[in-house]
């Protein structure tokens, strides 16, 4: 069982707030990613959950008993740190094993736990080296190995995958989100990658200078994000922003709509400009057109095969029902 | 820049110094060999002749020899136990967050900028004197019999003065390695369910286990010739009980004045020193690999 509860939770450090109170509910078997720009809180918060940190107030409950007080070691639950922190002068088996021995496992249960893990994560081979003498990939395996020997109610992940190039961080993407449907453990997940987030998570949670901006499945947060920071957050590229004039007929401060929602024309459209950059991905052309008057730079994702070159004029039409808006507050209007 | 002619230019650059530095080690090295084969004292001038290994057979033989040697092993093994395991703890205490941290961390080294002869004396007579010291006065107060550090305990007394001066090293030492220790494998620990006696015991330790090695080396080094510290104390009595190889090499070619005997002595002390050093390069060897 692993079910979480954050309840008015907070955490200073000294005079300075962190995280102001909050509430965050974690189901059992849920994959839930925090996600955030760079110092939001999300290690923080993680951490609170680990219980490497104390919380200023609230209380922290998994399975519904107050674990607040709870030493890390009691709560049951396995972190993967972004650095690995494998223990350098172990080998790989004795590593995996560290925990099972901290625990007075006996040996021959030890070596079969530590067989299954290597068999799962493929890590078989390496069981004799020591981490120097590993990749970045098999080391953030070993990392997980350790973690998952002992069974623990839920997984903490602090950005597992950023120190990994990006075609590995694909792939250890999937043997994550894998590893989450066969053992069925909850699984907090802390990334700054919206990808990431948009890929594995059941449940994301954004973070902006540790308040929960919104927490919802990926979809929920693509279609209806609850205000322009999430709006902006979640969607690559990011989400164009109109506000003023343009705004008006919408009856919003401002109005967002995603580079995806855009029809290109050169022949009409509501909005006129010129194109800049454009980026061909092949499958996919992303079209910078400036001068609309607008903002600065509107951003639309058009077929691979579209050709307009720079300097050329064209015409911006938003998909009427994909259009968000948004008061003067950021906030989401219906 | 590996090309041949660059070699030997560097080769030739160096030389001045290299001859210089072997200079200054052979010349003195081959006087003290050759002195230790001749009859050389200076009391009984009676020409230099060749003797052989005559001077080595009575420096050995000598019951002061046996006793030098304890004496010395237990010196060095003394001070190494006490300061490693101190400079252990003390890095420990060192890293954790405290007030005034920085002040503390320079008092702490501060003994190792006191030279030898003064700590020896300032703790010979202001600690350890039965009569004024402050151990003796604590003693008499509280109405115990003050201890004659020097008379009863004098080799154990010495061990404690250099300890004194040498933990600071230590502590330097392991203190920086401590501060190299990734926090995040203590939490890691600390999550796997390592209480703080087995996160020491599987983490720390072996984390510090290069530096400790390094820690041993060089204080082996300086330690096998402790000089001042005895001679400002106990002159190396009573009887022999403070005498090591260095001081018993100085009362033979100063105090008895026979040049051929000290220098017989010295060249025990080297071969025995590199002994040390051979050893001491193996077991480091394989730390440092690992
Ligand atoms: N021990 C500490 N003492 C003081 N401030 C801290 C401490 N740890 C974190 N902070 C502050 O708390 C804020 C949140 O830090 P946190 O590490 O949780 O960010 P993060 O969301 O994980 O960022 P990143 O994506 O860069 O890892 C930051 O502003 C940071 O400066
Ligand atoms: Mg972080």
């Amino acid at each position: 069982m692993g079910r979480i509860q954050l309840e008015q939770v907070s955490k200073s450090f000294g005079e300075l707030q962190v995280i102001p109170p909050l509430d965050l509910e974690i189901e059992d078997g849920e994959f839930v990613v925090f996600v955030g720009p760079s110092g939001c809180g999300k290690s923080t918060l993680l951490r609170l959950i680990a219980g490497l940190e104390d919380v200023t107030s609230g209380q922290v409950l998994i399975d519904g008993t107050d674990a607040t007080d709870i030493p890390p070691a009691k709560r049951g639950l396995a972190m993967v740190f972004q650095s690995y922190a494998l223990y350098p002068h172990m080998s790989v088996r004795k590593n995996i094993a560290f925990p099972l021995r901290m625990a007075g496992m006996d040996e021959a249960e030890r070596d079969r736990r530590v067989q299954n893990a290597a068999d799962v994560l493929n890590l078989t081979d390496y069981l004799d080296r020591k981490p120097a003498q590993l990749s970045g990939g098999q080391r953030q395996r070993v990392a997980i190995g350790r973690a998952i020997v002992r069974e623990p109610a839920a997984f903490l992940f602090d950005e597992p995958l950023s120190n990994l190039d990006a075609a590995l961080r694909v792939g250890m993407r999937i043997e994550i989100s894998e590893l989450h449907q066969r053992l069925g453990t909850t699984m907090i997940y802390v990334t700054h990658d919206q990808v990431e987030a948009m890929t594995m998570a059941d449940k994301i949670v954004v973070l902006q200078s540790g308040v929960i901006e919104q927490v919802g499945s990926p979809l929920e947060l693509y279609r209806r994000p609850q205000n322009r920071f999430v709006a902006g957050f979640i969607g690559s590229p990011k989400m164009n922003f109109v506000s003023g004039e343009a705004a008006k007929p919408y009856a919003a401060e401002s109005i967002g709509v995603r580079p995806e929602h855009l029809q290109i024309s050169s022949a009409e459209g509501a909005w006129k400009g010129v194109i800049g950059v454009s980026e061909h991905l092949g499958s996919d052309t992303f079209f910078h057109v400036l001068e609309t008057g607008l903002a600065e730079s509107i951003t639309i994702r058009a077929d691979g095969e579209v050709a307009l070159n720079r300097g050329d004029t064209v015409y911006l039409t938003p998909e009427p029902d994909k259009i968000h808006r948004f008061d003067a507050r950021g906030r989401r209007i219906e | 820049m590996a090309t041949k002619a660059s070699r030997a230019a560097a080769r030739m650059m160096i030389s001045p110094s290299v001859i210089l530095l072997l200079g200054w080690m052979i010349i003195p090295l081959s006087l003290t060999i050759y002195f230790s084969f001749l009859r050389y004292n200076l009391i009984t001038p009676t020409g230099n002749p060749f003797v052989g290994w005559e001077n080595y057979y009575w420096f050995v033989t000598d019951p002061s020899f046996k006793a030098a040697m304890i004496n010395t092993l237990l010196l060095v093994g003394g001070i190494l136990l006490i300061t490693t395991i101190g400079g252990v703890i003390f890095a420990l205490l060192l890293d954790l967050p405290m007030f005034g941290q920085g002040v503390i961390r320079i008092m702490v080294i501060a003994p190792f900028f006191v030279m030898p002869t003064v700590s020896a004396l300032v703790w010979k007579n202001m600690f350890m004197n039965p009569v004024n010291g402050i151990f003796g006065r604590l003693a008499t107060g509280m109405g115990f019999e003050p201890v004659d550090f020097f008379g009863q305990i004098p080799l154990l007394s010495i061990i404690f003065i250099v300890s004194w001066q040498w933990l600071p090293f230590a502590t330097l030492i392991l203190f920086t390695a401590m501060q190299s220790l990734d926090q995040e494998q203590l939490e890691a620990a600390e999550m796997d369910g390592a209480s703080w006696r087995n996160r020491f015991w599987f983490i720390i330790l072996p984390h510090l286990a290069r530096a400790i090695t390094v820690v041993i080396l060089i204080e082996t080094i300086f330690l096998l010739s402790i000089f001042a510290e005895i001679l400002v104390t106990t002159n190396g009595g009573p009887g022999t009980a403070t005498t090591n190889l260095t001081y018993l090499i100085y009362v033979s070619s100063l105090l008895q004045f026979d040049v051929g005997m000290g220098s017989a002595g010295g060249v025990i002390a080297i071969i025995l020193a590199n002994i040390v050093a051979i050893f001491l390069m193996r077991m480091i060897g394989k730390n440092l690999d690992a």
